[in-house]
């Protein structure tokens, strides 16, 4: 079934009798060619690029939960390439020129609406740090403008730009930055890597890898043994606790980071806007609720909530740039786990045990990368080599000194 | 979440900051065959567990004392505090 505007209207007039099912829910097989655990967005990225980039279709998905149940329908939808370390910047404008074509890529209807990006600058070093970045970005081939004071009041009049501690000077605005319906990306990988054939096999947790002699062989599942000759974990918050199923320990630790909704408002914020003096950064849905968060608790936790401290901050950051959104009232909080890596940047690395592969470390900026993160990781799947654009997230970064620090804040994931 | 420090008695834990597992007071042997693999693992790898966690806290608006404390990272629950100090004479880091 592919998805038209033809189709909604007819649906519309039939009385929507003609839609199915999405994905089938078939039985695990006894045996793939490449098992990839985990159901989330990177998961079934990863499936849908192995099916369509390689060909590669006799792969399971094995997912815990329902699929997309973790982080993909959990995060605050933002999407942007403004990084600055080159073995960061060209795999995330990689990513944004595969979010720019996706919906037409996978016939779905992602929502991706590139409404900008502008983090905001209060000081001239954070104006010259920001200058720099985005000519690091512009060298990537991705798409910055420094704007000044005046620049900025056209977009964003309601900013608090005389703020007695933290002035807003300006800001660094990507404009193809924006938002994408996250839940639609899960479903829409989902769909397309169904249609060439993968098996989405949703309640299906993996209690053990088959690890003989240095070779992983297949997983054990609670819906029996699975074997395969490529084993791909990609399980964000919970990979330390799956990967010490293969007895590996890693430069992860996992932290919770809390998200918030305000009620439905009309249209006041025009894409998203970050904070530079504090950890702040707001969108508002198609919906109208205001979308935001800020930093991570700080300590480690598998628990999806926080506490009330950081609640506090974010809201804080809020009232500190824009005092109009304290007129609005909180709908929801919720938290994700966040497998927050030592320097702050992620893995799509081979391991040491032959035919296990392992994908983490995201932070809390995994959803952006979703489209990369498979894309990439289908390449070092299908072709066991990294793609060009990813060869710098190994797992053994911290022995070589390869480490990729944004923020140059060394080996303490609560500061990343 | 309220952590009961051995000196002071309950406090909030925003008056804390984190630094993470507790094996951090065991710091290699700088001069031992495989120190640089040794401090990699002790710096970088993390045991990372769901369920009972021993961690570093400094009470840094306070006392300035270190504690280990024993935290449940599934439920939050707080079953142990100890003064970090303690810890690592009891393992003989002491001086």
């Amino acid at each position: 079934m592919r998805y038209s505007g033809f189709k909604v209207l007819w649906e519309g007039l039939t009385g929507n009798r003609g839609w199915q099912p999405v994905w089938r829910e078939p039985e695990p097989k006894s045996s793939y060619d490449i098992i990839i655990v985990g159901g989330g967005g990177h998961g079934l990225s990863t499936a849908y690029y192995l099916a369509r980039e390689f060909g590669l279709t006799n792969i399971a998905v094995l997912e815990k939960g329902w699929l997309g149940s973790g982080n993909v329908g959990r995060n605050t939808t933002i999407i942007r390439s403004n990084y600055m370390l080159p073995g960061n910047e060209p795999f995330y404008e990689l990513s944004m020129k595969l979010w720019e074509d996706l919906e037409q890529d996978f016939n779905y209807n992602a929502m991706v609406s590139q409404r900008g990006i502008i983090n905001l600058y209060h000081s001239d070093p954070q104006r010259d740090a920001f200058a720099r970045r985005g000519n690091a970005m512009i060298m990537a081939g991705a798409d910055a403008v420094l704007l000044d004071r005046a620049g900025l009041e056209k977009q964003c009049p309601f900013l608090d730009f005389d703020n007695a501690r933290f002035p807003i000077k300006g800001g660094l605005w990507q404009p193809r930055g924006g938002t994408v319906r996250h839940d639609a990306v899960a479903w829409g990988y989902a769909r397309g890597a169904d249609i060439r054939g993968v098996d989405i096999i949703q309640n299906c947790e993996v209690t053990g890898f088959l690890i003989e002699d240095g070779v992983c062989s297949g997983v054990e599942t609670t819906r029996g043994t699975i074997e395969a000759k490529k084993t791909a974990v990609c399980v964000a918050g919970s990979s330390g606790r799956v990967m010490a199923k293969a007895g590996m320990r890693l430069p992860i630790e996992s932290h919770v980071l809390q998200a918030f909704v305000s009620e439905g408002l009309k249209p006041v914020i025009p894409g998203v806007i970050t904070f530079g003096a504090g950890h702040f950064y707001v969108s508002q849905s198609d919906k109208g609720g205001l979308v935001f968060g800020g930093d991570i608790d700080g300590y480690n936790t598998y628990a999806q909530r926080g506490n009330l401290p950081v609640v506090e901050d974010v809201c804080e950051g809020g009232m500190a740039i824009m005092p109009m959104i304290g007129r609005a009232r909180l709908l929801r909080a919720w938290g994700g786990v966040m497998d927050m890596s030592m320097d702050g940047s992620p893995f799509i690395d081979r391991t040491h045990i032959a035919g296990l592969y392992f994908n983490g470390g995201w932070c809390y900026g995994g959803f952006k990368a979703t489209p990369a993160s498979g894309f990439c990781y289908a390449h070092l799947l299908a072709k066991d080599e990294p793609h060009p654009t990813a060869t710098e997230y190994r797992l053994d970064r911290f022995i070589s000194g390869g480490m990729i620090d944004e923020k140059g804040v060394g080996a303490q994931p609560n500061l990343h | 979440m309220i952590i009961n420090h051995p000196l002071l008695g309950p406090r909030d834990a925003s008056e804390f900051t984190y630094l993470g597992d507790a094996s951090l007071i065991d710091r290699p042997d700088w001069q031992a065959e495989d120190a640089q693999q040794q401090f990699h693992d002790y710096l970088y790898l993390r045991d990372n567990p769901a369920g009972e966690h021993r961690e570093l806290w400094f009470h840094e608006q306070g006392d300035r004392s270190w504690l280990v404390v024993t935290r449940n990272t599934l439920t939050h629950e707080i079953t142990g505090v100890e003064l970090a100090r303690d810890v690592a004479m009891q393992r003989g880091r002491g001086r």
